[in-house]
């Protein structure tokens, strides 16, 4: 069946020419995803063309080695990812509310769609908004220069970037997994899933997957090397101090994920018999494997997210953070406890009640730092002058929500719960009530809140909050009812089901979906109608929201080398402490040449060549996945040999840059927070803390 | 201190007790009067194993609010009260206190200790491989692509579609699969277990209570798993009996030819019509061959590589090849007949 020069690929594997064989409802879904693909791809190349900017995008961009760049696009990949699961997240909620008796979808289609849907939010929009926002704000708020490694961060970018290119292509050519974003064997092995959807899965989790660890290698090195005089650990930004466990929690949990993989690939490619039926193989195996890396994972995600939360807890009641030693000794716990849970995914495997009960009370041990982080919020805001801006609402929004998630948690924690509502909607609530309201609130209120530091402007304040609030109610509306049914008893996964009882909360959930929906295109009109307002809302001096921390102390956007000089720190909230005593943008009076790496085109050549890789493996194509191999090698041993040699920057030019923004800064009268959202903030502060005094 | 905030705290103290009390009594109102209700699930129990999960649900549900009560309580206060401009007392630099701390270290580990002496406890007890008191009947499952054999190996009967047991009698269920891993839940009478190839899993329960509930996998195994549902009676013994031999009377023989059928990927009704039952019903087998579980297991355990005509479930899957080992799997520590569930987990 497989063809020397085209593998198993053929005419059929096309899923945009499904309708014109056989015009469904279940393959106009199908084709017409795929045409969208198709049609967004074409669009893009020729609005490029048209506008004449692809040397620029390649130049500025995608070469680029600058983490401020590289954060960007990461962001930019999850955004466009996001929209992906979105839309299947409502053609799931929409073939669920109409699917009493058998929906409008074929089964094996919903199959796919919650398969991709699993996989593409966790490890194409979760993964690279964390990994996006940690590029844009560590090395800034150390003050350091760039990452330790800034060609292997473009390189991981474009790890990442190929999984998710693989996830789209499986839109187009051929088809997904049915085996769920976690891809337990039996089921996924070569005898129940001949077809290509498993490969697609195995290898884009492969290569994103050594994206991701190269990356937390990265950011532990640039944490522990790169941090300005006098950060030491216990000055380092709470952000900061998530963003070192998350990379740390990263390098140990990713390789069990990348173990089972390879060891599934292993027996789908070479008949191996590490978890067939047959020949000793054992799928339990698996499911230990992969939830030592899934838990720990879901901490990766939302460690971020609380040290955004501590960061704009601060900055927006205009207040030190409360109990600092605390909230990063909370964090240090959850690390430690996160990777002694991993039972808890699968306490109906048979384990023993003594097994269960340690794993259960392991877990329930987690909610204890958890608790104290979202006291530790509260009392920050306690005695604080709170502005109810953008991030404040989602902060709000995640207190109300996430605490009843944590709630639910703590239910599936006791074994003999999670014996009744594993598997069920119950448990599709919970992780979505975690995800949501803690991980993505965490990186919209993120976005809203350094977006202006990048891109030199702030977002519209009245936009981002009917943003927010369109958020709050989209999850509440579409995940409360899943709570109902699974108490109800709804298996997760369904296509169909056959009891009435279940479809008026089927509905309320497909109405809530669409909210959801504009909740995200309101995003983008907030971008969009931001940027044509860019003047009004330009904040070039760096510093809108009277922040605390480092990367406020440069201008907006930051000049390529981010900091002119090494800020100096002797405390936690350095610059909150220096614009109280007022010698925030005093001269700087020596200045020394910077060294800056050269832009290299390595990082898309290995996202070239991984896709093609990745691409030719999962349909046998064995001489593509050879020249791949070859070229990247080729690549990659090449530049070690014309590597080196950097940019200088002159002192003189730095100096000039630099005294031009401090003495703008100097003799700007700073905007109190009363005229914080007005066009007269241009990023000079007046602290709120100073007028208190 | 000023006698004003001793006395605003006493109110605050006050007001947070009243609603921590109302809290307290609408819980306990939830969990007798049973407004959490859903038929067929443990929320209205048929048996003392699903009850008892529902009080602990009922219960960590109350203990762990006690944790969100000052979330939802004091967020809204704070804001008010500290706003920007709304002229509260502003302490820019107050970042630590050894009461709060205590508290807010101290309340998440008083609950978290509540609940892990809770935890513990009903983990034991419920432990779905306990055996319950009394003569249990003996159920042994198989999921096939979409439907659960029932192989009852002490009356010699087998059903698809159909699990029927004598009320107040323990179950005891020992479950494999001939194909991919499945979950098998009666949510009425227990939770559920993994069922998985070349292995055995147990469930012990009991029904206290007449009715028909119902059972179904839970885990995704293709395009037929929202069909894989099976109805389940809890019936009176007499009932039982009779039910029994109406099964033995007007069931097919469960020959190995028979069983290989089963393994091809289908749902009940579509194996029900391929086997001649029309009306929709079960399907019910006599002639069962005693060690058939522990064959089905062995298949696994040959040492030969399977080819996928004789894998049930796999699209290639051949009746006609699909040999089942003569052989039952040796079993540690208990014999090859019966349900063997003493306390021994998941192990091939």
């Amino acid at each position: 069946m497989a063809d020397g020069i085209l593998g198993r690929l053929s005419v059929d594997s096309l899923a945009i020419l499904h309708v014109f064989k056989d015009p469904t409802v279940n393959n106009m879904v199908d084709s017409g995803a795929a045409g969208l693909v198709v049609i967004g791809t074409v669009l893009g190349v020729l609005i490029l063309t048209v506008t004449g900017l692809w040397g620029r995008l390649f130049r500025e961009w995608l070469f680029s080695v600058d983490h401020k760049k590289i954060g960007i696009m990461y962001i930019v990949l999850a955004l466009i990812m996001l929209a992906r699961g979105i839309a299947e997240g409502v053609v799931m909620r929409w073939n669920q509310s109409a699917a009493l008796g058998g929906g409008p979808l074929d089964p094996d289609h919903v199959g796919q769609l919650f398969s991709t849907h699993g996989t593409i939010m966790i490890f194409f929009v979760a993964m690279p908004m964390i990994f996006g926002m940690m590029n844009l704000v560590v090395p800034l708020q150390i003050g350091a220069r760039d990452m330790a490694f800034p060609v292997l961060n473009q390189i991981s970018l474009g790890l990442t970037a190929a999984g998710a290119a693989l996830l789209m292509i499986s839109l187009v050519v051929g088809e997904f997994t049915t085996g769920g974003w976690t891809a337990y064997p039996p089921f996924t092995g070569a005898v129940f899933s001949p077809g290509v959807g498993p490969d697609y899965w195995i290898w884009a989790i492969l290569i994103s997957g050594l994206g991701s660890t190269l990356s937390g290698l990265n950011f532990a090195v640039t944490i522990y090397k790169e941090r300005t005089p006098g950060m030491t650990l216990m000055r380092m930004p709470l952000f900061t101090w998530t963003a070192l466990v998350t990379s740390i929690l990263v390098v140990f949990a990713l390789p069990p994920l990348t173990a089972c993989a390879a060891m599934l690939a292993l027996d789908r490619y070479l008949d191996f018999h590490f978890f067939t039926n047959d020949l000793g193989g054992n799928m339990m195996i698996y499911a230990n494997l992969f939830w030592m890396f899934g838990h720990p994972e879901v901490y990766i995600l939302i460690l971020p997210a609380y040290g955004v939360f501590s960061e704009i807890s601060a900055t927006y009641s205009a207040k030190r953070v409360y109990g600092y030693e605390s909230l990063v000794g909370a964090t240090l716990c959850i690390a430690v406890v996160s990777f002694m849970v991993w039972v808890h995914h699968f306490f109906t495997m048979g384990n023993s009640a003594t097994l269960n009960a340690a794993f259960g009370i392991a877990t329930l041990l987690i909610s204890i730092p958890t608790g104290v982080k979202v006291y530790d919020w509260m009392a920050t805001l306690y005695r604080g002058r709170i502005r109810m801006s953008v991030p404040i609402i989602y902060l709000v929004g995640f207190f109300f929500l996430f605490v009843i998630g944590g709630l639910s948690g703590v239910m599936l924690a006791n074994p003999t719960i999670d014996y009744q509502v594993h598997n069920s909607l119950f448990l599709v609530a919970h992780f979505h009530n975690v995800i949501i309201p803690g991980v993505l609130f965490g990186i919209l209120a993120g976005i809203h809140y350094w977006f202006p530091k990048y891109f030199g402007f702030r977002l519209s304040e009245g936009l981002g909050k009917l943003t927010a609030y369109l958020w709050i109610i989209g999850f509440s509306v579409t995940f409360f009812p899943l709570y109902g049914l699974g108490l109800m008893g709804m298996p997760r996964r369904s296509a169909s089901y056959q009891d009435p009882s279940y479809e008026p909360l089927m509905q309320v959930a497909f109405y809530g979906s669409l909210i959801v929906l504009l909740a995200f295109l309101m995003v983008a009109v907030t971008i969009i109608y931001s940027i044509f307002n860019r003047h009004r809302l330009s904040v070039p001096l760096g510093d809108p929201w009277d922040g605390r921390t480092l990367e406020w102390w440069t201008p907006a956007p930051p000049p390529p080398w981010n900091f002119s000089a090494p800020p100096p720190v002797s405390e936690i909230d350095a610059f909150a402490a220096a614009k109280e005593s007022g010698d925030a943008y005093v001269p700087v009076t020596k200045y020394e040449p910077i060294e800056m790496p050269h832009s290299t085109p390595i990082g898309f050549i290995v996202l070239f060549c991984t896709t093609l890789i990745g691409f030719a493996l999962t349909w046998w194509i064995w001489w593509l996945a050879l020249a791949g191999v070859v070229i990247l090698a080729t690549a990659v041993i090449g530049r070690s040999f014309g590597a080196g040699g950097e940019i200088v920057i002159s002192a003189e030019e730095v100096a000039a840059q630099d005294a031009r923004w401090r003495d703008m800064a100097r003799y700007q009268v700073g905007v109190t927070r009363d005229d914080e959202t007005s066009s007269s903030n241009i990023g000079r502060a007046a602290p709120d803390i100073v007028a208190a005094e | 201190m000023t006698a004003q905030t001793s006395m605003r705290r006493a109110v605050g103290l006050l007001i947070l007790t009243c609603i921590a009390g109302a809290f307290l009594g609408i819980g306990q109102a939830v969990a007798q009067e049973g407004i959490l209700q859903a038929p067929h699930t443990f929320l209205e129990p048929l048996g003392p194993i699903a009850e008892e999960q529902r009080t602990h649900f009922i219960q960590v549900l109350l203990w762990t609010g006690v944790a969100l009560l000052p979330v939802y309580l004091l967020t809204p206060i704070i804001l008010l009260r500290y706003r920007r401009r709304g002229g509260a007392t502003y302490k820019p630099k107050w970042e630590f206190s050894w009461g709060l701390e205590i508290c807010i270290w101290g309340l998440p580990i008083v609950i978290v200790a509540a609940l892990s002496v809770q935890l513990w406890d009903y983990t034991q007890r419920l432990d779905p491989y306990k055996a319950l008191p009394g003569d249990p009947v003996c159920v042994q499952a198989v999921g096939l692509d979409w439907k659960w054999l029932f192989i009852y190996p002490d009356e010699g009967i087998a059903t698809v579609g159909e699990l029927a047991i004598p009320v107040d009698r323990p179950v005891s269920m020992a479950l494999t699969t001939d194909t991919v891993m499945q979950s098998l839940r009666i949510s009425a009478l227990t939770g559920q277990i993994y069922a998985m190839p070349g292995m055995r899993t147990a469930m012990n329960f009991k029904a206290s209570e007449e009715g028909d509930t119902r059972g179904e996998n839970t885990q995704y195994n293709g395009p037929g798993f929202p069909e894989q549902r099976f109805t389940v009676r809890a019936i009176p013994v007499d009932q039982w009996n009779s039910w029994i031999a109406q099964v033995r009377s007007e069931g097919l023989p469960l020959s190995d030819e028979n069983y290989a059928r089963l393994g091809i990927r289908a749902s009940q009704a579509d194996t029900a019509e391929e086997m001649g039952i029309t009306n929709g019903g079960p399907i019910y087998f006599n002639e069962v061959d005693p060690i058939l579980f522990f064959r089905i297991m062995n298949r696994y355990h040959t040492g030969a590589a399977l080819d996928l005509a004789q894998q049930p479930g796999s699209f290639s899957y051949d009746p006609a090849s699909a040999q089942l080992p003569a052989e039952p799997m040796k079993m540690q520590g208990s014999g090859a007949e019966g349900c063997g569930n003493t306390g021994q987990h998941t192990h091939g």
